[in-house]
């Protein structure tokens, strides 16, 4: 038994130049940026605030970091496979061989699902829901920072297997029989499933973080029906991670179990049945993607009602129709798989579903644009990003219901029309979202604005560029055209293509004006300042400091009513005499920062890389490591620690113009 | 200390989560895990049902399985939930020598319980009769097997929670509640115990 | 006031005064739940092994029984009840117990229906084949 396990120098793609290029780009950023970190001496800094921090903005701040750098990789994957389909027609083979286009397009899904929507999506619940509840913090801050800690360990598996050993050519689904031992005997399917656990568990603890948070923690006086609406969406998008994760977690064990123990859960031999595969892995795979759109839901209906100057329409229905999503998700997911095989019956309930799964849907929409209608829109960037969702995600839901119908899609199941149906709904949905939200939010994280400017170029081209590049494969997919294809013969095809990859290009430039109006923004950070209430919001985040201090609120708001903030402003506004503005502060207990999550995600990384390779002895360093780090961490004296009042009452006084108090 | 005076219109009480409510907070967090555990299981449990005829030639659970073991292994579990609930008694009434040894009892009846099923898949193995040999056999040593791994990570729990009791007592919020919370789990790996028996071995047998 | 004050933690026996219950009740509480579960136990096996009951019934009688053996537990030994400080709790046990449902019937009549739709064994299709 080798020490190393399957691990040695042939591991590394000498041979193929993009790869080593990109792995070089990786090696030397990530290294350049750590050497940089450590010479100019930030590292006690980053140690003290950042990586040890248990603070429910930080965290959250970490997470749509690590979110945007993912981001450029899976659109690195994109740009590859636009312009691989828009060259190789009929004679042509364009320059990725086959077995490289597999990479790419199974690490495009994995990547922008689990590894940009995902933490995008969990960094801004995290930064935004505690502050909108009223309380101080999540309801379990150390395991918020383990959960970080363990979507990076995922995050860096899978950038390992780019330097050493490769990706999963599966597809981002991974189906047996092709993800088998048998077809996939390289370390590809490995690494892809290692990754996924992992970070799938950080996952996991994010859900019930949020569930008792959102349950069990509110300012007082808040009851369910005063909550934010992003509040509920992230509820019910919580509760839908809480209840399809596990389902995930089991159905790749089994894989697991199938490729290292030879199993037979999904092979042919041994009465395996790969269908099963096929059925439990959508059953979590449906929920998923509600689970991303959820609270991009929310966020429209936080910006539409601030912009507008007006409480969002049909709060009620809006909170019913939630719920309903929630709920109705789990019974649709054989719409995945219309054509593996089911009989007319169960097709057709599922589909009769899935368009009935659309009408909640629909009600939000149309709240979102009674909320507008009658009010004063103020067209600022994150407006501009939800106008653009409510239009492109309308289009996209469309092509869904059209789908839903079973023989409809007979013809148009995994083929380019799919890929364009929920990219439509994804990118519309989720993506505008966190967009709009990132603008909207991003002043009340670091307090200045995000410029305009730039804000507004990268949404057009990125509007602009969606549009160019994935309507011309609904028409590829009405056409014939099958997802994932490195080249084909149809050459009738490619001027459809070659537009596609004019439209990814457009989007570059939206993409490549958002670091831009970032690095732009930072640059003229005192001309953007801003004060706690930037935008004349309506909830409980705008009622403190930009940024706001760990302790959120120096004293926790007294909720009567929806909109507490803005009820706060108003009540404020009708008194005759000016308050005396004077608050009883006391000391405040926080959570203390810990290391644990750092160090359990490094011993998790150690894990999977030794699990990946067939490294049995480091693979027990690392479970050992973490049990270790449990055990540090069960036994620590002290929980919390005490802000003095004397402290509070400092920044108060300091940011009393800005609090407006 | 500060200024006094309080708009008491608008602010009230400074309500901190007291350790009453952190209670009920943490057993909540973990009621919550508990019910995404129990998903995770019913995953298994579809797998093994859908399997539960693919036997590829292979032997069935009529051949293999041995009543007379899972009825002990049950009455091990059983008995081993009772403890543990006379536990949580003793522990929040403050008695020491009680709680150890219940403490000891459920953590006997744990590992019997785990001795038993491990003599089980050991003397199947050598029939021939492993995991690898078809789809049936898979999903049952998968289900089961996961099953026996909760159980001894919570044999693993008690003894680190009998440490900490001894260490920093049972005044201890933080211990008190991560004792409620092992009592949770303890109960909830009884119930998918009692579903596990029915369909699995129960059923199994059924001619 | 928040509503926290108001709740109990899973598994936490009441706490309110007035039906405090005493720590010989709370042993009685256990042992009632152990011993109704060791008699549903027995109940399952019997049941799993008589001549007495219709085969086709058997099935059902012995989901029947873990459900309640399931019941058995939540009330006595998790202390799970209808009251409105666990209110959550019963909620969050619901939306669990119609995961579990979806998942486990929804996957075993898609499977079932899916491998009713496999092509026949060779033996069978050979058979077929030939006129």
């Amino acid at each position: 038994m080798s020490l190393l396990g399957k691990l040695d120098w042939s591991a590394i793609p000498f041979d193929q130049p993009i790869i080593m290029g990109a792995s070089g780009g990786m090696v030397l950023g990530i290294g350049g940026v750590l050497a940089w970190v450590t010479l100019k001496g930030y590292v006690p800094y980053l140690w003290r605030e950042w990586i040890t921090s248990v603070d429910h903005k930080r965290i959250g701040v970490m997470y749509i970091i690590l979110a945007l750098l993912m981001l450029l990789r899976g659109f690195a994957d994109a740009i590859m496979m636009r312009s691989q389909q828009a060259l190789a027609a009929g004679g042509a083979h364009g320059y990725l061989p086959p077995e490289h286009f597999d990479q790419v397009f199974s690490a495009h899904g994995t990547i922008m699902i689990f590894f940009m929507a995902m933490p995008f999506v969990i960094g801004m619940m995290n930064f935004v829901v505690p502050l909108q509840l009223g309380v101080r913090d999540m309801a379990f801050p150390t395991l918020n920072s383990v959960a970080l800690g363990l979507t990076a360990s995922g995050i860096l598996l899978t950038n390992i297997s780019l330097a050493v050993g490769e990706f999963s050519k599966a597809g981002w689904v991974a189906y047996p029989p092709l993800s088998e031992l048998q077809f996939s005997p390289g370390v590809g399917v490995d690494y892809y499933l290692w990754a996924l656990q992992i970070s799938g568990v950080g996952t996991l603890m994010t859900g019930i973080n949020f569930v008792a948070t959102i349950l069990k923690t509110r300012a007082p006086g808040m009851t369910y029906m005063r909550m934010p609406v992003f509040c509920w969406t992230s509820l019910a998008a919580n509760l839908l991670i809480v209840a399809a994760f596990p389902v995930l977690t089991a159905t790749m064990a089994m894989l697991l179990l199938d490729r290292y123990l030879g199993f037979h859960f999904f092979t042919i031999d041994g009465q395996g049945n790969p269908m099963m595969y096929v059925n439990l892995f959508w059953v979590w795979g449906h929920p998923e993607v509600y689970i991303l759109v959820l609270p991009a839901f929310g966020i429209f209906s936080e910006v539409v009602s601030t912009f507008s100057g007006k409480p969002l329409f049909g709060y009620r229905s809006m909170v019913a129709a939630t719920m309903v999503i929630c709920v109705l998700s789990f019974v649709v997911w054989l719409h995945h798989f219309f054509t593996m095989g089911a009989s007319a019956n169960v097709n057709g309930f599922f589909g009769v579903m899935t368009m009935i799964i659309a009408v909640p849907t629909g009600v939000k929409v149309f709240n979102w644009l009674f909320t507008m209608y009658g009010g004063r829109l103020r067209f600022t960037v994150p407006i501009l990003w939800s106008i653009g969702f409510m239009v492109t995600f309308v289009i996209g839901g469309m092509t869904g219901v059209l789908m839903a119908v079973p023989p409809a899609d007979f013809s148009l199941h995994n083929s380019l029309f799919l890929i364009a149906h929920f990219h439509n709904v994804i990118i519309g949905g989720t993506v505008f979202g966190l967009m709009a939200g990132y603008n909207y939010w991003f002043p009340k994280a670091f307090g200045f604005k995000l410029d305009e400017g730039w804000g507004r170029v990268s949404f057009w081209c990125w509007l602009i560029g969606f549009y160019i590049a994935f309507m011309p494969l609904y028409a590829l997919g009405l056409m014939g055209m099958t997802r994932r294809m490195q080249h084909y013969d149809v050459t009738s095809w490619q001027p459809w293509l070659v537009v596609a990859a004019i439209g990814v290009v457009v989007i570059l430039v939206g993409i490549v004006s958002q670091v831009i109006q970032l690095v732009v923004s930072i640059r003229d950070r005192e001309k953007l300042r801003v004060t706690a209430d930037p935008w004349n919001g309506r909830t409980l985040e705008w009622a403190t400091a930009s940024p706001p201090p760990p302790w959120n609120f120096a004293v926790l708001p007294q909720v009567t009513d929806i909109d507490a903030f803005w009820k706060e402003k108003q009540d404020r506004r009708g008194q005759q005499t000016p308050v005396s503005k004077e608050k009883k502060i006391q000391s405040i207990e926080m959570p203390k920062s810990s290391p644990t999550g750092f160090v359990t995600a490094f011993f998790a990384v150690i894990f999977g890389f030794a699990m990946i390779w067939h490294i049995w002895w480091v693979a027990a360093v690392g479970v050992i490591g973490i049990f270790l780090v449990i055990l540090v961490f069960a036994f620590r004296a002290d929980e919390e620690i005490e802000v003095p009042a004397e402290q509070i009452a400092r920044f108060e006084l300091a940011n009393a113009a800005e609090t407006a108090r | 200390m500060s200024t006094v005076t309080v708009d008491d219109h608008l602010y009230g009480e400074a309500h901190e989560l007291a350790v009453d409510e952190k209670r009920v907070v943490v057993g909540y967090g973990f009621w919550i895990f508990l019910l995404s555990d129990i998903v995770m299981f019913s995953a298994f449990f579809a797998a093994y049902a859908v399997l539960a005829h693919a036997t590829a030639g292979g032997p069935d659970g009529m051949q293999l399985f041995s009543q007379r073991s899972v009825a002990i292994e049950t009455v091990c579990l059983l008995a081993s939930s009772y403890t543990c609930g006379l536990m949580q008694l003793a522990v929040t009434s403050r008695r020491y020598a009680v709680t150890y040894l219940m403490a000891f009892m459920t953590f006997v009846l744990g590992a019997c319980f785990l001795t038993l099923e491990l003599r089980e898949f050991s003397s199947m193995i050598a029939l021939g009769a492993g995991p690898q040999r078809s789809a049936f056999l898979s999903s049952f040593f998968t289900l089961v097997g996961c099953h026996g791994l909760h159980v001894a990570a919570g044999l693993i729990w008690l003894a680190v929670m009998m440490a900490q009791v001894l260490i920093k007592g049972l005044y201890d919020a933080t211990v008190e509640r991560r004792l409620l919370c092992f009592s949770l789990f303890w109960h909830a790996l009884d119930i998918v115990w009692v579903w596990l028996f029915t369909v699995v071995y129960l059923m199994g047998v059924l001619s | 006031m928040s509503e926290s004050y108001y709740d109990r933690a899973p598994g936490d026996a009441s706490a309110l005064p007035d039906i405090e219950q005493g720590r010989t009740s709370g042993v009685l509480v256990y042992t009632i739940g152990m011993g109704l579960a060791v008699g549903l136990t027995a109940l399952s096996f019997w049941a799993a092994n008589t001549s007495l009951l219709w085969a086709g019934g058997v099935s059902l009688g012995l989901t029947a029984l873990a459900i309640a053996q399931m019941g058995v537990h939540l009330v006595f030994f998790l202390h799970v009840t209808t009251g409105p400080d666990n209110t959550n709790n019963v909620m969050a046990l619901a939306f669990g117990m119609l995961i579990v449902f979806l998942v486990v019937v929804g996957s075993l009549l898609i499977m079932a229906d899916l491998n009713d739709s496999m092509m026949p064994g060779p033996e069978i299709m050979n058979l077929h084949m030939q006129r």
